[in-house]
């Protein structure tokens, strides 16, 4: 790795820490963002010559501190005299600097950063590329593409964010053990959307990217918060996806279907970190809705071959997330698993009571549509088909329904 | 004399290397590994998945199973065992037994390895 390869990567893992830190301090985002900015060209200029500091978020974070201090002084020459809260913080920074942080603020910084990503006055198109920005530091062209806008538009959407977060009552103080738990489940649940996002869009290298950055967000969370079996299940869960990115689109980016999968070509070493986390999170018995996603995707991923894919354990396992968290989406994957084991009659039961609340929803056309083909019912088949390409939000999924169509054309 | 070599880095930057840069990183240390095999002196080498992925047994009268690496900064790494095990109840299984028969306090931290190449018979 070149220096500069080198220093990219230890300020990227350094600037959730940094920019949590100094947004406690200075209660405003863009001033936190601007002073880790700030931060950061110096730590590119001093770290070739000197080498990298022992503790790279303590250097950054004192480093910014003094550069944002400097500025409001200078502003503050020019301008009137501040408010009288901002002058006590002045005082604040300036006593003895270096602070060094344990792991326990680091927590609650970094917790609270990302929360303030999924705040309530938030709408999810908003949330996600604020964390982008702000917690990872992407930048804004790379997000803009990510989410098919322009710049400008991107640029827009994150303003406005900040503008409604600025305007919203920010939770500064240090948190409870029960508001710690929300936070945490607020921003599992962002980090969880952020890689549906990511691994939902097909062979896009640049949505791929926003995966990869949801899997280095939960083993973040996972290092504040080592003993949350929901976040070794969560960091599981996207290992144990994201495994299969190579193998599930075909040359021309079309996607291949996990039974069709050349398994060879899944990546070994995030399936057997998945499964060691997986296997950890278990240990504690407290079974959530994360760490039962994993395990499902753990079965598939200790199958060699499809046909040794264990359905029956599948099938039990989104039983039991229909329970915790119900929902005709978790339904309907478990009529995938109940058609391995009790036939396509049986899951064509299960999938028509949804009929109304999925009317909306490719995948639910899709699977009723082979269930039927699987069934004989060629006409009805022909039709749930249709509406699924009506529907199709890729062009891959178009592709792969129209297959589906050829193949009964194929058969009658 | 055997010596071990242990590896430190942070892992935040080596494991969000890209593919290539990983390879890259795998193959300049495989040809240093390359000639120490064929001079006959390597051992096995190992690489851990990363301290996500442990967990740790404090030793005591009833030893205390504490998720996460060990961090404390009392005690001074020692040495190391490379078990088979069928899962992480296993591995602890083990550790206990291990930490029975120990006279001292300390912990054993159970890693996962990613990688685990035996090496060669090396000369004690």
């Amino acid at each position: 790795m070149t220096d500069l390869a080198w220093i990219d990567a230890a300020l990227v893992s350094a600037r959730p820490k940094v920019v949590g830190a100094l947004l406690r301090h200075f209660r405003d985002l863009d001033t936190a963002q601007e002073a880790f900015q700030e931060a950061s060209l110096r730590a590119l200029r001093h770290w070739p010559a000197n080498g990298p500091p022992r503790d790279a978020p303590a250097w950054l974070i004192m480093v910014a501190r003094n550069v944002a201090i400097d500025g409001k002084r200078r502003q503050a020459r020019e301008a009137p005299l501040p408010e009288e809260e901002h002058l006590s913080d002045l005082g604040d920074a300036e006593a003895p600097l270096a602070e060094r942080l344990d792991a326990a603020d680091y927590r609650d910084d970094v917790l609270r950063l990302l929360f303030i990503c999924c705040h309530p006055a938030l709408t999810p198109p908003q949330q996600i590329p604020l964390a982008l920005r702000i917690v990872s530091g992407v930048p804004l062209r790379e997000i803009a593409r990510a989410f098919l806008v322009s710049e400008a538009a991107m640029e827009q959407r994150i303003t406005r964010a900040k503008a409604r977060i600025a305007a919203a009552a920010l939770p500064f103080e240090t948190p409870g053990a029960l508001e710690r738990a929300e936070r945490l489940q607020a921003v599992s649940a962002m980090v969880y959307l952020l890689f549906n996002e990511g691994y939902s869009a097909g062979a896009d290298p640049d949505r791929a990217a926003l995966a990869a950055e949801a899997i280095r967000l939960a083993r973040l969370l996972l290092r504040l918060f080592p003993a949350e079996p929901e976040i070794m299940g969560l960091l599981a869960l996207f290992l144990l996806q994201q495994a299969r990115w190579e193998a599930r689109f075909d040359a021309e980016g079309a996607t291949v279907l996990l039974e069709a999968q050349e398994r060879g070509r899944w990546n070994g070493g995030m399936i057997a970190e998945g499964l060691a986390l997986i296997d950890k999170a278990m240990r504690h018995r407290t079974p959530g809705p994360y760490q039962i996603q994993a395990a499902i995707a753990a079965l598939h991923a200790r199958a060699a071959r499809p046909e040794e894919t264990d359905w029956p354990q599948i099938d039990l396992l989104y039983a039991a997330l229909e329970r915790l968290q119900p929902s005709p989406v978790v339904t309907l994957n478990r009529a995938v698993a109940v058609s391995k084991t009790r036939g396509a009659g049986a899951a064509l039961e299960m999938v028509e009571p949804l009929a109304e609340r999925l009317a909306g929803y490719f995948p639910f056309h899709g699977l009723r549509g082979a269930l039927l083909r699987e069934l004989g019912r060629a006409t009805e088949a022909r039709v749930a088909f249709g509406q699924a390409i009506a529907l199709a939000g890729t062009v891959a999924e178009a592709d792969h329904i129209r297959r589906h169509l050829d193949e009964l054309r194929g058969n009658s | 004399m055997l010596y071990a070599i242990l590896c430190y880095d942070s892992e935040d930057v080596v494991w969000s290397w890209t593919k290539e840069e990983e390879a890259a990183a795998m193959a300049r240390l495989g040809a240093v590994q390359e000639k120490l095999a064929q001079q006959g002196r390597l051992g096995p080498v190992a690489r851990l998945l990363p301290t996500t992925s442990a967990t740790t047994l404090r030793k005591g009268a009833v030893p205390l199973v504490i998720d996460g690496p060990f961090a404390e900064t009392k005690e001074q790494l020692l040495g190391f065992y490379i078990v088979e095990c069928t899962d992480l109840d296993q591995a602890l299984e083990t550790a206990r037994e291990l930490a029975a028969a120990s006279s001292t306090a300390g912990a054993f931290e159970i890693r996962p390895l990613a990688l685990f190449r035996p090496g060669g018979a090396v000369a004690g």
